[in-house]
């Protein structure tokens, strides 16, 4: 029986955990310095919404890791020292591991700016920092983030539930242009100004200013604006949160140097989640993808391989899905800012401006790469076994009913998207052959397998 | 923002809180109206009583003979006045003796016509107005309050608060709503005869109706549609930007207003038997009883229609819809409780308790409860057939059990633990412990139905909203984390785990059966299909 150690609570560490113990009798201890259970940390902003308490956002009841004799402790690793195979708390104490997963997770980006660590200046990752901004920003005025990403965003609709007036700088001319196409950005920009939210974008921070009691006063931004302000959110995106395997000889670069089972450069020591870096990522991915899906996929990869199925990690077709303030976001396959070689793109928006369907596809044979929706749903299974068929356009867009997910009585956008093409394309015009459904979608299916 | 925004944002504001205001003003006038009258037994009370047909005429001598010392006395006191006339009655019973006596049932009628026709003052002489001034200022003022929603939030998913709001988190006034509610359905169902002057405000719908005064149950179903019409305006708010939320908001104030409302008020009115169509046996448990029957059945052609509609609702469309709709179509689509609870009832949804040890006692209860349906139901349809001879089996075994099950089942849960409770144990007590309806069609949806909530691959992040929100205490994220589909018997189909889920995981479908208890979860999407965790 191994005695497998877990640094982190997360989704990462505890998918670890869950099929870990589901493969074996092993024993299982998980470290978490944050708090006692597992929660959800992508629920975080609910609760400060007031749309739920931390208890909804544990997934499992407390009595769950004594069932499944998963044991919890509540404590800083401060040190780890692979050759004995040994970690150290920061009270003294010591724990052995015959395997050691490491899950440690993300800590928020602070570019060195004058006045960063203020009171009432603070990024959002952790419970703490739930619980502080909860403190900070209490009676405020107005609110500045600063940095244009999904966080930027949760921020800003967070203090809008408590009536608190934000200003949201973004370093970009257009919402993340780096990562979305130019529709999508400015759809998100329009939705943020809609809500009240006053957005400058092309602005970036210059420094922060304290009041006399060493608070933050107001941000001031590169053009020399003074914009006032009781409270600054950071928002400039995470990194790996590795700095405690310092002198540990686990060899870490930005994250925990990981190859592709996952096994860093010590023996029997794997890293899973936001705080590994990739040696050699698969082409078109990055070496470090903070992201709930990846955590929950490197868990189980380790879970495996540490049971005696050797498993190589595969994070296989990109898939994602965010919500921007009412607007959510689901995407399959490859959808990049600009279209590269030999790329096209296929864009319907609904007169609303706030609901539109993307499918990108490869010029030369049709060739379907990737789908991006905004403001409706779609089946991750059909997008996933369309987009690794490698079906062409016209065969997606005559069955593309199929995929939509959107609640029952809901309009669907199918047709016009196909009128769109058709328009473009006069000489075969397609037709719309599946809509929505169940009964469509396992046909399609059926079909296929 | 600029100031002409901000200034009707501050309109708007101030117009809700206005709303609110007419609200509890109504509701103030409401509660007082119980006051609102004085008691005074008078020749003319007497021939009413008699010409009404209110006091049998069996009793009619010997009753007004007693009550006779209490004429022309002056009441302020309700409870005073009740007490004489208990007191009478019990005094005349006396003298009756043996099996001319006026029992229970016929004591409870005849106090309620007595407090009603010996009432005097302020309440009784301006019906109309205190109706105006209660029940429809109070609904336009909740009106007003909600309307202003449509122009103050954008659309979309806005619980912002909920968990920070006194009535909607078992704070104080979460709990005065409670106790207001249980002390309503304790009056209404056990001391109806002190809140006369309420049943009274019933009275002009009544007259319009039916062409005679209000009755308890007459004012209970009024009440019961104001407050489902009006607390559908909000959840049509609420949810403006779901379709199938509006469409179902739609079913259940059309169920409501139509068949249980104003459909039975017409067939009484045309001397026909008052029927809710859409009431099925068993949550409608005394479809079977004798009197019921006895009814019907003299009631010529249209009694049998009703008595055959009954029997088939029950017997084959109910269960055989569940089989394509799941339960939902009648739980969450028609039915009285469910729209109740998902009009009224959807600001205490996240109430519902979602532990394991719930679940346990959930199924043991509703199935008890069903079990009790099924025997009661039966011992009261043996004794029915069998006394077709004049020697009826099981006699006093069936009262007892009509007695018990209407007082624990039909009284106290569905009404005073069902709705009483919904600020403290969610909107969906009774529908998920208690109601044996549920309980047929939760068996149907669980072995035999093409209902399922369709979970979206690999989408999940386990946020819980799913599971907060869900009012029969699904732990759907449970399911849906590991990619599963959602098959539970309890889920009435309400469709809001769908519609607070932030990433477009959940559909509610309808679909071949083969293959709905997916084994297989995308968790590890790009590594094809691994078993469920």
């Amino acid at each position: 029986m191994k005695r497998i150690v877990i640094i982190g609570n997360g989704i990462a560490g505890i998918t670890a955990a869950r099929h870990i113990r589901k493969r074996s009798d092993d024993e299982i201890t998980v470290i978490s310095a944050e708090s006692d259970h597992f929660f959800s940390r992508t629920a975080l902003m609910y609760i400060y919404m007031g749309h739920m308490a931390f208890e909804n956002t544990k997934p499992y009841e407390d009595f769950f890791w004594e069932k499944n004799r998963i044991q919890l402790m509540r404590e800083w690793v401060s040190r780890v020292d692979t050759e004995n195979k040994r970690l150290f708390f920061a009270g003294g104490r010591h724990l052995e591991y015959d395997v050691l997963i490491i899950a440690s997770g993300s800590k928020s980006n602070k570019f060195g700016w004058p006045g960063q660590d203020l009171a009432g200046v603070q990024g959002l990752y952790s419970l703490q920092d739930l619980e502080l901004m909860e403190t900070h920003t209490r009676k405020v005025e107005r609110a500045v983030i600063v940095g244009g990403g999904l966080i930027g965003i949760e921020m800003a609709e967070m203090l809008l539930s408590r009536q608190i007036p934000v200003t949201f700088l973004v370093r970009e001319a257009s919402w993340m242009d780096f990562a979305f196409p130019a529709e999508e950005s400015a759809m998100i920009d329009r939705h943020v100004v809609s809500h009240g939210i006053d957005l400058r974008l092309s602005t970036e921070l210059d420094r922060i200013e304290a009041d006399e009691r060493g608070r933050v006063r107001a941000a001031v931004t590169k053009d020399g604006e003074e914009i006032p302000c009781q409270f600054l959110g950071l928002t400039v995106g995470v990194s790996p949160n590795v700095d405690f395997l310092q002198d540990s000889g686990i060899e870490c670069q930005r994250g925990v140097m990981a190859d592709d089972m996952l096994l860093t450069s010590a023996p029997d020591v794997y890293a899973a989640g936001d705080c590994v870096q990739l040696r050699s990522p698969k082409p078109g991915r990055r070496p470090i993808e903070p992201l709930w899906y990846t955590g929950r996929m490197m868990g189980e990869t380790i879970a495996r391989t540490v049971c005696g199925e050797p498993t190589t990690y595969d994070p296989g077709i990109w898939f994602n899905s965010a919500k921007f303030i009412d607007i959510e976001y689901q995407v399959y396959g490859d959808i990049k800012a600009k279209l590269g070689e030999g790329e096209k793109s296929l864009y319907w928006e609904h007169s609303s401006g706030e609901k539109s369907l993307r499918i990108h596809y490869m010029e030369a044979d049709q060739r379907v790469i990737g789908f991006n929706l905004m403001g409706i749903r779609y089946r991750h299974e059909l997008c996933h076994q369309w987009l690794e068929e490698g079906r062409t356009l016209p065969f997606i867009l005559e069955n593309l009913g199929a995929a939509n997910f959107d609640p029952e009585f809901y309009a669907q956008y199918e047709r016009e998207l196909i009128q769109l093409y058709n328009d473009q394309h006069p000489n075969l015009p397609l037709r719309l052959k599946r809509r929505r459904g169940l009964k469509q979608f396992l046909s399609l299916r059926r079909a296929s397998a | 923002m600029s100031h002409s925004e901000s200034s009707s944002t501050k309109t708007l504001v101030w117009i809700r809180a206005a709303g609110f205001l007419l609200f509890a003003l109504g509701l103030s006038v409401f509660v007082l109206s119980l006051s609102l009258s004085d008691y005074r037994l008078t020749e003319e009370t007497f021939n009413r009583l008699a010409a009404s047909g209110a006091v049998q005429e069996k009793h009619q001598e010997a009753l007004f003979g007693e009550l006779d010392s209490l004429r022309d006395k002056y009441y302020k006191s309700t409870h005073t006045f009740l007490s004489d006339i208990d007191r009478k009655i019990s005094e005349t019973n006396e003298r009756l003796g043996g099996g001319a006596k006026i029992w229970d049932y016929d004591r409870g009628q005849y106090r309620l016509a007595i407090v009603r026709e010996a009432a005097t003052g302020l309440l009784p002489s301006r019906t109309r107005l205190f109706f105006l001034l209660s029940l429809i200022l109070g609904s336009l003022g909740a009106i007003i309050h909600f309307l202003p929603r449509l122009w103050l939030e954008p659309e979309g998913i806005k619980n912002n608060g909920v968990f920070f709001h006194s009535a909607k988190s078992r704070g104080f006034w979460g709990i005065a709503l409670g106790v207001f509610l249980i002390g309503f359905y304790i009056a209404l169902y056990f001391f109806p005869a002190y809140i006369v002057n309420w049943i009274r405000l019933g009275d002009p719908i009544s007259e319009a109706l039916r062409g005679r005064p209000a009755d308890r149950w007459f004012f209970y179903g009024l009440m019961y549609t104001l407050t489902l019409l009006v607390m559908a305006v909000r959840m049509a708010i609420h949810y403006r930007h779901n379709r199938y939320q509006l469409v179902r908001t739609a079913s259940v104030s059309f169920f409501q207003l139509g068949f249980a409302f104003l459909i039975p008020a017409v067939l009484e009115a045309l001397n026909k038997p008052a029927i809710d169509l859409k009431n099925a046996w068993p949550l409608n448990y005394s479809f079977f009883y004798k009197y019921n029957l006895d009814g019907l059945m003299s009631s010529g052609a249209f009694g049998w229609f009703i008595l055959l509609w009954g029997i088939g609702l029950a017997v084959i469309l109910v269960p055989l819809l569940a089989v394509f709709f799941g339960k939902r179509w009648y739980c969450s689509w028609v039915c009285g409780c469910g729209g109740l609870a998902e009009t009224l009832g959807d600001p205490f949804r996240h109430l519902s308790d979602k532990s394991l040890k719930a679940w346990k006692a959930e199924r043991w209860i509703v199935h008890s409860v069903l079990v009790f349906a099924v025997v009661m139901t039966s011992i009261v349809l043996i004794n029915f057939f069998s006394g077709q001879d004049g020697q009826p089996l099981l006699g006093e075994a069936t009262g007892k059990f009509q007695t018990w099950y209407g007082f624990l089942i039909g009284s106290i849960f569905a009404g005073v633990v069902g709705t009483g409770f919904y600020p403290v144990l969610g909107n969906r007590v009774w529908c998920r412990f208690g109601c044996p309806l549920a309980a047929i069609l939760g068996l149907v949806q669980k072995f035999k139905s093409r209902f399922r909530i369709t979970t979206n691959g690999g989408q999940c992040i386990s946020c819980g909203n799913c599971s907060t929100y869900c009012e029969m205490g699904i732990d759907v994220r449970w399911y849906a984390q590991r990619g599963q589909n959602i098959i539970r018997s309890s889920c009435v189909g309400c469709g809001i785990c769908s519609a607070v889920c932030p990433r477009g995981v959940l559909r509610l479908e309808n679909g071949p059966e083969e293959g709905r208890y997916n084994e297989v979860s995308l968790v590890q999407i790009g590594q094809g299909r691994i078993d469920v965790a």
